[in-house]
């Protein structure tokens, strides 16, 4: 297979970027999107150009590091996976592919495709935690949790934090992101006792960094690699109104 | 000069060592932890659980990753489970069978006193774990679920989904992130820690690279811990992600550190077989898929060839014409061997013929029987993500036709060498995780990575370290003005411009696929002494090669992924011969170590106990130097060696 590819250039965080236009031929349909810009840059070297620097890792869909707008869509055209877990066969022979980085405010370029997403870990900082000590526990069966409740926090939980969410929104808003770490959570009881804080602490920080709000288009849960469910937004509100209610 | 290995284990009964242990080592007051600085290299569970713990005891901690987050080290791609010995079962499960069976999956090449300690710590963690709000499997009562795994007859293994690894190190990275936000841990993020200072025989601090601006950093503290995982990707094509690497262990073994058991590799049995020449990377399939799928391969070549023409669809292939080689020649563990003995049943079958892509290396994992037996709505809660993930790749649905797997290259229980302390052969310097040598002698048992990673950081190394800093508590801040200091930058920036100035033919992938293949072909599942002294030799050429045609485009001043892989590589260069020199020296077969002149007459792995019942132990000695050997041997005062037996 054959493409041409628009790519998204950007020296560092200082500079003008803009698009450059490759070719890549002879791609086998099997070949993941990521190895066939391994393919390119290894092209890139030869020739002696500088690659396209992307962020990727573990290319199993779960490190949550790669990420790339393809053609418009964050992970490309494919639901709930990652760039990673994109494969060339869904795309036509000959076809033209865009390639930009996340375009958040937030999230600001380091150099091509690769973003800054500190952010994120700083939301996390701020009380995505339980606060307890090592070996200052209880056993693990001390504390049953209702299947349900399990699963339910592990389906939020499932965020992998690449930033799709907030690059996808209009508004440049993290709250997918932020209720995926808060549902979690709250939906068990060890994380029932700080609940309230963390909320308040979580979303005063998304606020803070710049981040957007939530105008409920759903775009975030379209885009979601992981399929997150915008119903642990409607978690969060609620966790969010009761905390500052009680205040 | 041969190391002087001090194991430092401690005397008395297997079950009271620890305790004895902890009970005789010094602790660091309260005051005295706050004027301490620790630097943690790596994220993964062994690092972020290690600096979590350390800063909530008072020391100040540095983190370092390579990544952008803590959150992505490859921990989070394990998939299948945590073993614990909480016997939750009810199915005679024990600290002592936990710690016996970690023994013999590792085929009596690790240390009893380390592995009973991990045992003994590993109900703990899963306590950790679940406080943290790791959101464990639960069964209807909402009591822990558990699974079984290779290896074992009890079912001991706590998982999260197929996502285990992720969760446990959200659970430790949200620990992580606790103590980031009191100010005791900050966090380098995009670095890479590129030497080790050492300073009168002790680490000091280390050279790391801003892999955004490309400055060279000093920092320095009393105490250094290596946590950056295995060295597998030495292979090129492996289940590790793209970044993992072995420098930082290298860099420790160049400075003086002892690295021991280089050879033993795993190769895990259940990855997606290898298509065409453009790969970059190996996607394993979780081993617990081994609870409910079969393995098999046609019993007949005319099936085999007909498969090959796609003129049969492997669902076709009628039951008495399928071999179930592993229920055949294990009847006692069936497709729960360990990973060694299922990757070696499935090569043999390949070698023999039976082999069932059009590459002739692949067999096929059945969920056909499980499907009978359970419904397709509970293998499809148990192992959906799974399954749509193969389905992802290969554009097969295995509910409707079987896997094909192959082995892989995934963990590696080779790495530094450790004391009882988990201190390498610098003082001041550990190592804990996968980048050590300690816990899973030749072979590592499914689901024991995670619960090593989380035992050396939350509950080992805690305690350990305090024995050695608390003869530190006088110590002032680590300069970082010194001669050793200077020294050790100067060489990064040489070896950064010397990379950059070379200007060769090659690209930095080139000659690593190529060194893939070496590794692979000559020192992968079947080693030969012939083969060993081939991959020696045309590593040495291949390293040779790429310091004069190498080429590494791009400024050490930015943000360069091609310098990255580049130093990365220089380090795989020199590991993959220090591996084949190992594998040279060990002439017996134990665990994923099989060298072909050492087997039974059955084809497994014949151990000698009477010459290489010892780690080895290597000393650099330089880059074109043979290393220097020494042997720590292994003891069994607890366990009777036999001959590993899955078959009743």
């Amino acid at each position: 297979m054959n493409f041409t590819l628009k790519i998204w250039r950007q020296r560092d965080a200082h500079s003008k970027g803009e698009f450059k236009e490759y070719k890549v031929t002879d791609i086998s349909s099997d070949t993941s999107f990521l190895e066939m810009l391994d393919i390119l840059n290894n092209d890139l070297v030869h020739k002696g150009e500088e690659p396209v620097a992307f962020d990727h890792d573990c290319r199993e869909g779960i490190c949550g590091m790669c990420s790339l707008h393809i053609n418009g869509h964050a992970h490309g055209p494919s639901q709930a996976v990652t760039t990673c877990q994109i494969y060339m066969r869904q795309f036509a022979d000959g076809a033209t592919i865009t390639i930009e980085p996340w375009r958040s405010a937030a999230f600001p370029v380091i150099r091509d495709l690769v973003v800054n997403r500190n952010a994120y870990d700083q939301i996390l900082q701020a009380g995505g935690y339980v606060s307890v000590r090592t070996n200052s526990v209880p056993d693990g069966n001390a504390i049953p949790i209702p299947q349900a409740d399990a699963e339910e926090s592990m389906d939020a939980a499932a965020c992998v934090g690449c930033g799709a969410c907030a690059a996808t929104c209009k508004n440049g808003s993290a709250m997918l992101f932020v209720a995926a770490r808060v549902s979690s959570l709250a939906k068990l009881p060890q994380g029932r006792v700080e609940g309230a804080r963390r909320a308040k602490a979580m979303v005063a920080k998304m606020d803070e960094l710049g981040f957007g709000n939530c105008t409920n288009t759903g775009a975030c849960q379209a885009e979601c690699p992981k399929g997150i469910s915008i119903a642990h937004i409607a978690r969060l509100n609620r966790e969010f109104l009761a905390a500052k209610l009680a205040d | 000069m041969a190391f002087k290995l001090d194991s430092k284990i401690p005397a008395g009964e297997l079950a009271q060592k620890w305790s004895n242990h902890k009970a005789a080592i010094k602790v660091v007051s309260p005051a005295n932890k706050r004027k301490l600085d620790i630097i943690v290299v790596g994220t993964g569970l062994g690092g972020a659980s290690a600096a979590a713990s350390l800063s909530e005891l008072g020391y100040n901690v540095k983190i370092f990753c390579i990544q952008d987050s803590p959150r992505r080290a490859h921990s989070i791609a394990a998939q299948g489970g945590i073993n614990a010995a909480k016997n939750y079962q009810n199915d005679n499960d024990s600290v002592y069978r936990l710690f016996y069976d970690t023994i013999k999956g590792g085929d009596y090449r690790a240390r009893e006193a380390n592995v009973y300690r991990l045992a003994e710590v590993s109900n703990l963690i899963i306590d950790q774990c679940v406080a943290q709000g790791v959101p464990f499997a639960r069964e209807y009562g909402g009591l822990l679920a558990n699974r079984s795994f290779g290896g074992a007859q009890v079912s001991r293994t706590f998982y999260a989904r197929g996502q285990t690894g992720q969760q446990l190190l959200l659970g430790a990275y949200a620990a992580l992130n606790k103590e980031i936000a009191t100010g005791h841990v900050t966090s380098y993020n995009r670095h890479e820690m590129l030497d080790i200072v050492v300073e009168n025989g002790e680490a000091r601090g280390i050279i790391a690279r801003n892999l955004v601006t490309g400055e060279i950093e000093r920092h320095g503290a009393h105490a250094v811990v290596i946590a950056t995982g295995g060295y597998g990707n030495v292979f090129f094509l492996s289940t590790n992600a793209m970044a993992s690497n072995g420098s930082a262990a290298f860099q420790c073994y160049r400075k003086g550190a002892g690295f021991a058991n280089p050879c033993f590799t795993q190769i895990h049995p259940t990855c997606i077989p290898v298509h065409g020449t453009q790969q970059s990377k190996l996607t394993l399939m979780s081993e617990s898929l081994r609870n409910d799928g079969r393995i098999w391969v046609p019993k007949k070549l005319e099936d085999v060839e007909a498969l090959r023409k796609g003129t049969l669809k492997p669902s076709q292939i009628a039951e008495e014409d399928r071999d179930y080689y592993l229920e055949r020649r294990y009847p006692a563990f069936g497709n729960l061997v360990p990973r060694d003995v299922a990757s070696r049943a499935a090569k043999e079958r390949c070698d023999a013929g039976y082999g069932v892509n059009e590459t002739g290396l692949a067999v096929f994992l059945d969920f056909k029987t499980a499907i009978a037996v359970h419904g397709k709505e509970v293998i499809e809660k148990r192992y959906g993500n799974l399954f749509d993930m193969y389905k992802e790749i290969t554009d097969v649905n295995p509910y409707e036709e079987p896997m094909q797997i192959f082995p892989a290259v995934h963990y590696t229980m080779g790495g530094i060498w450790v004391d009882y302390n988990l201190m390498t052969t610098i003082p001041g310097l550990y190592a804990i995780g996968e980048a050590n040598f300690s816990d899973h002698g030749a072979n590592r048992l499914g689901a024991s990575a995670l619960m090593q990673g989380l035992a050396d950081g939350y509950f080992v190394l805690p305690y350990t370290i305090g024995d050695y800093l608390s003869k530190k508590i006088q110590a002032p801040k680590v300069a970082t003005d010194t001669p050793a200091f200077d020294e050790a930058e100067k060489a990064v920036k040489a070896k950064i411009e010397k990379l950059l100035s070379i200007n060769g033919a090659r690209s930095v992938d080139d000659i690593h696929r190529q060194l893939g293949l070496i590794m692979w072909d000559n020192v992968g599942m079947a080693r030969t002494k012939e083969s060993l002294e081939k991959a020696i030799v045309e590593i040495a050429a291949l390293r040779k090669e790429f310091w004069k045609n190498v080429k590494v485009v791009g400024t050490a001043d930015s943000f360069n992924v091609e310098l990255e892989k580049a130093l990365r590589l220089a380090d795989f260069l020199e590991l993959g011969e220090l591996m084949a020199r190992d594998a040279l020296n060990r002439e017996e077969s134990c665990g994923g170590h099989f060298r072909s002149e050492h087997q039974t007459e059955e084809g497994e792995a014949l151990r000698h106990d009477d010459e290489f019942a010892y780690a080895a132990v290597w000393e650099y000695k330089g880059m074109d130097e043979a290393p220097e050997l020494t042997k720590e041997d292994l003891t069994y005062e607890f366990t009777h060696r036999a001959q590993r037996n899955y078959k009743d």
